[in-house]
């Protein structure tokens, strides 16, 4: 009854328990990096309509999301509803909180995009007689889509790597999955290169062609 | 403390920053490949994993870092990938003909750069670099993971003891709140005393 | 005096001088002319140290500027370039701009390099903007600046490489007044331009480059009047 017993190596069907959590992992990111998408458009847009007013109200709140380390805002998120008699599953504690992550950042950014509208062409395109929702389908969103593309992708990069955050719940994603086999393998090399091997085969493309595409995009 | 560990990682987040970037930029084919390596190693995998590696990674061929080295090694290894790059696009920005017109004055290279090249880049560089500083602070956070104490670390250790996790960690928060905010108005007012122009 | 024997410089397999010769008399203001990439501001930077020759010899008052030997900081201070875009440094005010190079290169206190400063920004008529930054001046007054910056290293040679054609047309005669203002006062310069009725103006002889070399020089009144070679009265013709 030596050690063996209990630590068994690195085997092929490990494989295919990582490649779950790494289907986890995508998923998670997914559902974050959509929603939260659509909802910073919606904040960056709404920031950027009421200015001053916005700014120190949803402008402070989106603030602390950025502020606070994720870690501690989904320990917080998730140890919150217990209090209030209500039982939540680390799988959709840790979404939430990644959704409002990722709509903070992305508002951010959408409003910087919007700005990157100069007023003087904005007043051109009305001058032509096009309506508000015209100049903004035809001409903010072209020009603050090429401004915030880059961005963006870095954003959405960003919280594919930070979901990993969400194992801190007990939610069994790529590096969840990694740790409780190094636990059991005693083979952490290997498995962190595995994992780092995964991480590194979305992102690295991602942010290769997001800096090709904003190179091309400054020179027309 | 958290702000010790998010400082000292930035200190030497700078330094080797600035080496890879001189390496990158060196186009020296032989140690080019290392300093990409490490420069994309550090962008393209989660910060937790890469702490995981100075922990465990390391473990498996005995060398057991104190949990405070864990993470100076992993902020530091995460933020001098960031900041290479920061600083490759500050080297770029400053345009060739200042270090022409800095040397038809007669300045050696070294007083160019010192005098000339480098303030330039600096003022390009200092965006970044505050908000990485403020990414360091963040990513301090991580150490409660590798059992080093700092502040997120300190509360959980408080926090199994007394089963008031909420309430520690929204303590927590606060304070890395207050932390991330005192960073940014510092050097909100130092940049005003240093870029004048 | 500057004396160009023989030199020849090429960027790979690209030769851009094919052997230039040229002597630059104290007090002499010589005019260089000729097509884009035709070699001239290469010629200015082998002058200063800037680029290197693969021949010949560039003599500045008797000391080889590509001679292993030579302590080109020292030759620089010696000779002033200006260049097309103006170089002002963005980071110190104008004052800093001129105060710099005098006390860090020729080891003068701070309030020597100031007076200097203050003297040659008087002589560009800048004495009103001593302490604004660069980014707040037109490109005419950034490049008297550059001038000034210049002078103040006390040079006994000025290069000047076509310092007008980045300027909007309304801020071209400010600096050619103050070029003219130098030549008045006897200062030897090179003055790479294509303003032709400036050069016929100012200049003791016109150079006129063509692919790599000088194709024709002599006074303006022959060179810019009456060419002797063809390329030249072509080059003139489409210039005007
Ligand atoms: N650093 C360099 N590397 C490679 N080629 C160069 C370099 N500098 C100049 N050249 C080439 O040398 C040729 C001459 O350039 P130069 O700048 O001397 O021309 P120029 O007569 O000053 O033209 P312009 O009127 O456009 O300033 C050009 O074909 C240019 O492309
Ligand atoms: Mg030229």
């Amino acid at each position: 009854m030596g050690s063996s017993s209990v630590f068994t190596g690195f085997q092929f069907s490990d494989l295919g328990f990582l490649a779950e959590a790494a289907g986890r992992t995508l998923l998670i990111s997914a559902l974050a990096i959509s929603i939260g998408t659509f909802l910073g458009c919606i904040f960056g847009w709404i920031l950027s309509v009421t200015r001053v007013v916005g700014d120190a109200t949803l402008g402070v709140v989106l603030d602390v999301f950025r502020s606070v380390p994720l870690i501690i805002q989904l320990i917080l998120f998730y140890n919150f509803f217990p209090i209030i008699g209500f039982d939540l599953n680390p799988f959709a504690a840790g979404t939430v909180v990644l959704v409002f992550y990722t709509s903070a950042l992305v508002a951010a950014v959408v409003r910087g995009g919007i700005s990157a509208t100069p007023s003087a062409t904005r007043r051109a395109a009305r001058s032509l007689g096009m309506t508000y929702w015209q100049d903004l389908r035809y001409i903010v969103w072209p020009i603050g889509l090429r401004a915030v593309l880059p961005s963006w992708a870095g954003v959405a990069l960003g919280v594919l790597k930070d979901s990993a955050l969400v194992s801190v719940l007990g939610y069994v994603e790529l590096l969840r999955a990694s740790q409780i086999l190094i636990t059991r393998t005693q083979e952490p090399f290997l498995i962190l290169i595995i994992v780092g091997a995964f991480y590194f085969a979305l992102s690295f493309p991602i942010s290769r062609l997001t800096a090709r595409l904003e190179r091309t995009w400054q020179y027309d | 403390m958290t702000m010790e560990v998010a400082v000292l990682a930035m200190l030497l987040g700078v330094l080797l920053g600035l080496a890879l970037a001189m390496v990158r930029m060196s186009g020296n084919r032989s140690v080019t490949w290392f300093a990409v390596g490490w420069i994309e190693l550090a962008r393209n995998t989660p910060a937790l994993l890469q702490l995981f590696f100075f922990g465990f990674g390391l473990g498996a061929f005995g060398l057991h870092l104190s949990p405070f080295m864990i993470v100076l090694c992993g902020l530091s290894f995460n933020n001098a990938g960031y900041l290479a790059e920061t600083f490759r696009g500050g080297f770029n920005a400053v345009p060739p003909t200042q270090l022409k017109a800095a040397r038809s004055l007669g300045m050696t290279l070294g007083q160019s750069y010192i005098r000339i090249v480098i303030p330039q880049v600096l003022r390009v560089v200092y965006h970044p670099m505050t908000n990485q500083m403020v990414w360091s602070v963040l990513m301090s956070s991580l150490a409660m993971l590798v059992g080093y104490r700092e502040l997120a670390g300190e509360t959980q250790f408080l926090a199994s003891k007394t089963y008031r996790i909420f309430e520690f960690f929204l303590v927590a928060a606060v304070i890395y709140y207050l932390m991330v905010k005192l960073i940014l108005v510092g050097s909100r007012l130092l940049s005003w005393r240093l870029f004048r122009y | 005096m500057i004396e160009v024997k023989g030199v020849r410089k090429s960027f790979g397999d690209l030769e851009v001088l094919k052997g230039i010769d040229l002597v630059v008399e104290k007090g002499e203001v010589i005019s260089v002319i000729g097509a884009s990439g035709s070699g001239k501001s290469t010629m200015l930077y082998c002058v200063n140290a800037l680029e290197s020759i693969d021949s010949g010899h560039i003599i500045v008052d008797g000391v080889d500027v590509h001679s292993r030997d030579t302590n080109v900081n020292r030759l620089r201070t010696n000779i002033g370039m200006v260049f097309q875009q103006w170089n002002s440094f963005p980071h110190l005010t104008t004052l800093e701009n001129v105060a710099l190079a005098p006390r860090i290169v020729l080891g003068k206190s701070k309030q020597e390099a100031l007076e200097i400063a203050r003297k040659q920004l008087e002589h560009v008529g800048l004495v009103d903007k001593l302490d604004v930054y660069p980014s707040r001046m037109s490109g005419g007054q950034q490049q008297r600046l550059a001038i000034a910056r210049a002078l103040a290293m006390e040079p006994n040679y000025m290069l000047f490489d076509e310092v007008t054609s980045a300027l909007d047309p309304e801020l071209v005669g400010e600096v050619l007044d103050t070029l003219r203002l130098l030549s008045d006062e006897g200062m030897s310069m090179i003055v790479v331009t294509h303003e032709i009725g400036f050069a016929r103006d100012v200049s003791d002889r016109v150079a006129y480059f063509h692919e790599g070399k000088i194709e024709e020089l002599g006074p303006p009144s022959q060179v810019l009047d009456n060419p002797e070679s063809q390329q030249t009265r072509k080059f003139l013709a489409n210039v005007r």
